[in-house]
């Protein structure tokens, strides 16, 4: 399917309509989950970070950390799972509906490819929606934390800041941004494909729907480590 | 126009065709008839490159299609309309939408007359007004009717009915027949239908096909057919079961 989409992408032209449809349903309507979740990560961070750090004097490296989490792992990570949960489930679940209704038989009879007119969009609409929900996401989380650490756990704002500057550089946005666009490329294929080839009647779909979120989630989960890795390597070249 | 050769395919250990050989000439109105399960809209899904068979060949213009992939297969199909069982009109889009689907995907006609056609088809299968509609607004007969608007908007040369009437209340089911029959009429378009309602058989059919055990088995005219002397025929059209058989 990823060569199919690849292969669309290439040679044939994109509804600006249905991408940008995608783009309001994966993006703008995943807002308000992505938010809370960067939200929560953020303080829950910053205060457990807080409590150890506290005990070793070290209580300004606190919001460091939890920048350099979010932005790297925490951010990306979190993100693409829920997005996972929410779009890909939906993807599929649509897909499928649409698969035993017979509505993608139909579609090619109306000399309609299902990959240029159901995938692609999909795809591509998610590659570029998770990075910008995982920037919303990653800012919520710092902004909370600074709330939480600076008003509730009362660390010096001056010096947070200043530790939190000095220790995430653009490698860490970098990183957290690559693995953004590469979770919303597994979370979307995974979802089509599991949408696109389901079994018959409900159960299919259900099956599909299941399979789609957890899939999806493992394969982010998995990616993130290999990716950290490789990353790392990669990016302290710059 | 449509030739058929040793059409085999097989699910799991289900041999549903094996070795279909039919002939559809340009203009033709031909029913299919067979039992339920017996494989009429698996035929009818690799006359239309839905389906891919193990073996044979299913010829279009003597392209042979059982050999294109899914992109070949476009180019071909735009020759062809096809009616679902279940209508498979698209969920999202409303009644308009669904049958301006092609024209607006080909990007070289006007709104305007984008508009036009859809009223057009839709005066056809006399649903004028509908255009707003949701397909959940719809009635089962209603479905079919913009199903099939949605066929003929682009003027296919071949239309496709899988169990047009199947699901449908004899008036409705009868109406669709008629619908069926003036759009052969107006369009001059080859029609193929898929039923095991004689009624719907006698009305739209010019020629039958009779597909029993994965084979086709006889094949004549409706009046041919309800009149047969063979057992598996004048058993199916009269609508009578063999005892010996577990026939659900």
């Amino acid at each position: 399917m990823v060569m199919e989409v690849v292969r669309s992408l290439a040679t044939q032209r994109l509804s600006g309509r249905d991408l940008v449809a995608q783009m309001y349903f994966i993006g703008v309507k995943s807002q308000t989950v992505v938010l809370v979740t960067g939200a929560f990560t953020g303080m829950v961070l910053c205060a457990q970070t807080y409590f150890q750090f506290h005990k070793v004097k070290m209580d300004t490296a606190t919001l460091a950390v939890v920048s350099v989490s979010m932005c790297g792992e925490l951010g990306p990570v979190l993100t693409a799972l829920m997005v996972a949960g929410r779009v890909g489930a939906s993807m599929a679940a649509e897909l499928g509906t649409m698969k035993v209704t017979e509505q993608v038989d139909a579609l090619r009879t109306l000399a309609a490819h299902p990959i240029d007119y159901l995938v692609v969009p999909r795809v591509l609409a998610t590659v570029l929606a998770v990075p910008l929900l995982t920037a919303e996401s990653v800012t919520m989380g710092i902004l909370s934390a600074y709330l939480v650490g600076v008003h509730l756990l009362q660390i010096d704002p001056g010096y947070s800041v200043v530790n939190m500057l000095r220790f995430t550089d653009h490698r860490d946005v970098l990183m957290g941004f690559i693995k953004s666009l590469i979770f919303g490329g597994i979370i979307a294929t995974t979802g089509c494909y599991k949408g696109m080839h389901c079994g018959q009647g409900a159960e299919g779909v259900g099956h599909s729907t299941t399979e789609a979120v957890v899939y999806a989630s493992i394969a982010v989960l998995m990616s993130n480590f290999f990716l950290t890795l490789l990353l790392t390597r990669l990016l302290a070249l710059l | 126009m449509i030739e058929v050769r040793q059409l085999r395919k097989r699910f799991g250990d289900q041999q549903v065709l094996d070795g279909v050989d039919l002939t559809i000439e340009q203009g033709e109105s031909l029913v299919i008839i067979g039992r339920s399960g017996g494989g009429k809209s698996v035929l009818l899904k690799h006359l239309v490159g839905l389906t891919h068979p193990d073996s044979g060949q299913v010829l279009v213009e003597g392209q042979d299609i059982a050999q294109l992939d899914e992109r070949e297969l476009l180019g071909v199909r735009r020759k062809f309309g096809m009616l679902f069982q279940s209508a498979a009109l698209f969920d999202s889009l409303t009644v308009e939408e669904n049958i301006a689907f092609v024209l607006a995907r080909e990007r070289n006609h006007t709104p305007e007359e984008i508009t036009r056609r859809v009223a057009e088809a839709l005066e056809m299968v006399d649903l004028p007004g509908t255009q707003k509609k949701k397909p959940a607004e719809l009635s089962g007969g209603m479905r079919k009717r913009v199903g099939l608007a949605r066929a003929i908007i682009y003027r296919p040369e071949v239309i496709f009915y899988d169990e047009p009437t199947t699901g449908l209340d004899p008036v409705v089911a009868d109406s669709i027949d008629k619908l069926i029959l003036r759009v052969c009429n107006r369009l001059r378009v080859t029609s193929i239908v898929v039923t095991h309602d004689m009624r719907s058989m006698q009305t739209v059919g010019r020629r039958v096909a009779m597909l029993h055990e994965g084979r086709i088995y006889a094949t004549g005219t409706p009046q041919e057919m309800m009149s047969s002397a063979d057992p598996v025929v004048s058993r199916f059209v009269r609508g009578i079961s063999d005892e010996k058989e577990h026939t659900f």
